[in-house]
């Protein structure tokens, strides 16, 4: 596609963004924003899920096991949208827009439904795409958040540490995605 | 003056994203299905220089080691990878590319980002009732990293220099990058 850098730039401008993040602040990660989203609309509906309490690490605490991990981390997010790590990731959308607007690769009316490759095997159908890929982001995000980071945080921060996750997540992540994509679209 | 960095640091690397063609759901399963490693070469090179500069820039105490933050290593780790591989492989999204594939006007990612979000919440609702079982057994101790360079996480490989493992392993990534063949 017209406007997409070559693997080596590709590779040495996603290779700054990494670097830059841990130089400055701390590695990339952006699966934990989706929790913190949810949490937020959640937060909307109920006076219990995110409290104060001056007795945990960070000051805030939640009845759910989850949000209430490492000292009330995510709890503390959920009550303070303007954070580090959301802001962080609201940013990256605006980043690839203007990347876009720059020259960036463009995808056509046909693309923006469904790529190429998945119209040859299952046709132009644009909404068996759309519940297949729902469904799909539903075992990806849970997967994620199981494995505690997602391509971002454990593969690419992780590995760039030398993190011993990072590479567990890699291995078991490419062993079951290379047998998937070649079972769903083949080979040719 | 962190949430300026928030936004410099998100705005270049949803650029990068964008840029390298990440987005592209067609780029990501070619990738899976071995057709067209372009991505591949692009994430193998990244990795491999960024741990490289990481390492030789910790030494020299320009990065400052106490950013780094690595993660625990638990059965969970290679079991939910394992799950977000298969999605990841029919959908051709990750959760980050998902979201700068919005900028592009990509409509299925939306739906992908619909199911991520309940996928989230599943997971947050039953936290509860599996975080004792084997799922989270350690792996090698948990929070562990290869290379020395850390005052915070215990390296696996001690009697290595930390910087040398890492720039080594780093420039084998990018060999292996600049080796491997674009389209197969």
């Amino acid at each position: 596609m017209t406007g997409q850098l070559k693997w080596f730039a590709g590779g040495i401008l996603l290779g700054a963004a990494f670097l830059f993040a841990v130089a400055l602040v701390k590695p990339i990660g952006v699966s934990t924003q989706f929790v913190i989203a949810d949490g937020m609309v959640w937060n909307l509906f109920s006076d219990t899920l995110v409290q104060e309490d001056p007795g945990s690490k960070t000051g805030y605490s939640s009845p759910n096991a989850y949000l209430d991990k490492s000292g009330g981390k995510y709890a503390k997010n959920i009550a303070n949208p303007v954070n580090y790590s959301f802001i962080f990731v609201l940013a990256m959308v605006a980043g690839a827009f203007i990347s876009s607007r720059l020259g960036g690769p463009k995808p056509d009316r046909q693309d923006r439904k469904a790529p190429q490759v998945w119209r040859q095997r299952f046709g132009e159908d644009p909404l068996f795409r759309y519940v297949t890929v729902f469904f799909a982001g539903v075992l990806v995000l849970f997967g994620a958040r199981l494995a505690g980071g997602c391509t971002s945080g454990h593969m690419m921060s992780g590995m760039m540490q030398t993190s011993l996750s990072g590479y567990l997540f890699a291995l078991g992540a490419f062993a079951a995605a290379v047998p998937t994509a070649i079972l769903v679209y083949k080979r040719n | 003056m962190n949430i300026v960095l928030a936004i410099i640091l998100g705005v270049f690397f949803g650029f990068a994203l964008q840029r390298v063609g990440a987005n592209n759901p067609q780029n990501i399963i070619n990738m899976l299905r071995l057709k067209d490693l372009h991505l591949m070469k692009a994430i193998f090179f990244a990795i491999g220089m960024s741990s490289s500069l990481l390492f030789l820039l910790m030494t020299f105490g320009v990065i400052d080691s106490g950013h780094l933050s690595v993660k625990s290593s638990y059965v969970g780790v290679i079991v939910g990878g394992a799950l977000l591989g298969i999605g990841f492989a029919i959908a051709g999204y990750c959760p980050g590319t998902s979201l700068t594939a919005i900028a592009d006007g990509r409509k299925d990612a939306l739906f992908f980002i619909g199911g991520g979000l309940l996928g989230a919440l599943l997971y947050t609702l039953v936290y509860g009732s599996i975080k004792e079982t084997w799922l989270f057994d350690q792996i090698a101790g948990g929070k562990v990293m290869l290379a020395t360079g850390s005052e915070k996480f215990e390296p696996l490989l001690p009697m290595i220099p930390g910087t040398l493992l890492a720039a080594s392993i780093g420039v084998v990534f990018m060999l292996i990058a600049w080796k491997l063949p674009e389209k197969v």
